[in-house]
């Protein structure tokens, strides 16, 4: 059994998560790989740049974000109190902008005037534009067809910040294409360009990076907790797709080994229907894409397989690679919230609380609901609100039969 | 010795530059690809690379991500391409065949299923992508012990340290990769590669195979002057994709475009 204090000392010096993560990647890109590893190794512990990040996530993003306590909604539950970490109240509308902010620092400090990014729902994308054009940064996204489709609002967005969206029309026209047709563009322009990694997912150094850019988000729910309920909360809910919002709440509790910590996948018509995007919960088999070996749903030739979800930004058939080592040393429970269960959990928050969740939150707001009920009054759950729900309104009234 | 090291040892006795054709296997359907390896051979092929089709083939154009899922659209995978090596061995036993492609096919196979089969089907090599030496440690070794050749790629931005590991790992030949970005991509620039092939030549007696952006006879003839061999891929795959609704017009076209860089090497 793996101490949990050890978990923190990872990745190894190579990037590897016990038998996860590592850099599994064309040769090409591990020159600019190594060069971003050392370049991020060096600032990580320089005052200067932590000070410079931390301004940022406070008078740009707004950070603190609030810890809500959602009494309406614990009531009607019936037992845990259930408080909501506010990453939808950041500049943006989601925890995404953690990161972005600290890598586009990085971009800056190495000199390269080009980002690009890959982005599902649009948020990671929107929170790329926007940093780069708060840097003058010239900013391409990726985007899969299909979420080009069902996501315009953000798409709309980006360019209005002056960054040009790609229609990925390749594979499944979905996040992993939008990745691999990221992967092929900074092959070919890695001189002048820097990769945005928008999830904890991708080659050594992104996971370990992403981890700790987003882990703001757990470190001051950790003080926020013990300040507003007075010791540390029983219970952590976050949805995972790559996994950076979850990570970013987790990361800072994981040697507090009586908090417990629920991963909410995307569980699409239900595992049994294999149309999900659930690796963890489905038990995937071992598999490397996108330079790193994680849990992967792949096919027996090792095909990757489509996968399914309401919400653009879990539909990936990987998962970053630290949350799959935290599956197997028992550290964190993943489950996955159904498609149905999601909407109805979208639905409730909105009308109980007057907070309308992005859906991928609502996938953690849905295992809440079941969560809660098994639990005490008197016991307490944070679940990470990592984006709110202005995205998803043309999706929802799709399903409602309403057009504009 | 390895068909590889034998078929290089030839070559350098005869003065001549290795020709190095890649076709997806499966492209445009599984029971077409024996017949392009004879042909191929027929036209001048020296080692073959067999690619193996992938759903997310990151690091090729769209050429090859095309021919990736005309062939997947047959249900092509590891199993047919050891059947397609075994049934090209019957008749051609020479030839070297080098398995290129990603890693995850071979992983959810299991790396010691997958160098059993190989080396039993009849392959020489494997070439794998998105796996460089440092993350070869497991497989490197078992592929060693089927008498299977680690090939591994170098780019323009491979640092001197790296390069020497490389070296020191790779077996068979180096496959240099002439440009920055993904195959089928623009021209390539013979001058600088030149360049780069010189402190390369000083870590390694591995003979050093140039790849991407060969296109035609006159652009191998130029890169053979200064390289072992000459990788050529999109350029074929294209003739293939051209000739799906006639697929009797490919294994001609195949020959033409092969046959001119042939000639054109050895003139």
């Amino acid at each position: 059994m793996t101490k949990f204090s050890d978990l923190t000392r990872l990745p190894d010096e190579r990037g590897h998560f016990g038998p996860y993560g590592g850099r599994f990647v064309s040769e090409t890109l591990s020159f600019a790989l190594e060069d971003l590893e050392k370049t991020y190794l060096s600032l990580r512990e320089d005052p200067d740049f932590q000070a410079e990040f931390d301004y940022d996530l406070a008078h740009y993003v707004g950070r603190p974000s609030p810890l809500y306590h959602a009494k309406r909604w614990s009531a009607q539950l019936g037992g845990a109190q259930i408080w909501l970490k506010r990453e939808d109240l950041n500049h943006t509308g989601a925890h995404k902008v953690n990161n972005t902010i600290g890598q586009a620092l990085l971009a800056k400090k190495s000199g390269k005037p080009r980002v690009i990014a890959e982005t599902g729902a649009g948020q990671h994308g929107v929170a790329t534009a926007t940093v780069a054009a708060r840097l003058g940064l010239e900013c391409e996204v990726y985007m899969g067809a299909e979420d080009v489709e069902r996501q315009k609002l953000n798409v709309y967005r980006m360019h209005l910040l002056g960054a040009k969206v790609i229609p990925v029309e390749s594979g499944s026209r979905t996040l992993k294409d939008a990745m691999n047709e990221a992967l092929r563009d900074w092959v070919t322009n890695v001189d002048d360009t820097f990769y945005v990694i928008g999830t904890v997912a991708g080659p050594h150094p992104y996971p370990m990076m992403v981890r700790d850019f987003s882990a703001v988000v757990g470190r001051e729910a950790r003080e926020q907790s013990l300040k507003q309920i007075g010791r540390l909360p029983d219970a952590l809910v976050a949805c995972v797709g790559g996994g950076s919002n979850a990570m970013g709440l987790f990361y800072p509790f994981v040697e507090d080994e009586e908090v417990k910590m629920y991963g909410v996948e995307a569980g699409g018509e239900g595992i049994e229907t294999g149309r999900h995007a659930a690796p963890l919960t489905a038990n995937a088999p071992q598999g490397v894409l996108h330079g790193n070996r994680t849990y992967l749903m792949s096919d027996e030739g090792g095909q990757i397989i489509d996968t399914h979800s309401i919400s653009a930004g879990l539909d990936y058939p990987g998962v970053g690679p630290e949350h799959a080592l935290w599956k197997d040393v028992g550290r964190v429970e993943y489950v996955a919230a159904n498609d149905d269960k999601v909407l109805e959990a979208f639905r409730e928050l909105t009308r109980l609380e007057g907070i309308m969740p992005a859906l991928e939150s609502a996938h953690a707001l849905a295992h809440a609901k079941v969560l809660a009920p098994t639990m005490r009054t008197d016991q307490h759950i944070i679940v990470n609100l990592s984006g709110r729900g202005d995205k998803d309104i043309l999706t929802v009234a799709k399903i409602d039969g309403v057009e504009f | 010795m390895n068909r590889i090291d034998q078929r290089f040892a030839a070559l350098k006795e005869q003065g001549r530059t290795a020709l190095i054709p890649y076709i997806t296997a499966g492209d445009p359907s599984p029971e077409h690809t024996v017949g392009f390896m004879h042909t191929l051979v027929e036209a001048g092929a020296d080692v073959i690379e067999l690619g193996v089709p992938f759903s997310d083939p990151m690091a090729d154009g769209p050429v090859i991500q095309k021919a990736c899922e005309r062939a997947l659209k047959h249900g092509t995978r590891l199993s047919h391409l050891f059947e397609m090596v075994r049934e090209f061995r019957e008749t051609d036993h020479e030839t070297p065949v080098v398995l290129m492609g990603y890693l995850n096919p071979i992983e959810r196979l299991g790396y010691r299923a997958f160098a059993e089969q190989a080396a039993t089907a009849g392959v020489d090599g494997v070439l794998i992508v998105d796996m460089p030496p440092e993350e070869a440690e497991e497989l490197g070794p078992l592929l060693k012990e089927h008498g299977l050749a680690s090939i591994f790629l170098v780019a323009p931005t491979t640092s001197e340290s790296r390069a020497a590991t490389i070296c020191a790992h790779g077996e068979g030949y180096l496959y240099y990769v002439s440009l920055k970005g993904v195959t089928g991509a623009a021209t390539l620039d013979v001058e600088s590669v030149d360049r780069q092939l010189a402190p390369l030549r000083r870590l390694t007696e591995l003979p050093l195979c140039v790849g991407f952006g060969i296109r035609d006879g006159a652009s191998a003839a130029a890169v053979g002057r200064i390289a072992d061999g000459v990788v050529v891929g999109s350029a074929l795959v294209n003739r293939i994709a051209e000739g799906v609704d006639d697929t009797l017009s490919i294994a001609p076209a195949l020959k033409e475009v092969l046959g001119e860089m042939r000639r054109a090497l050895d003139a």
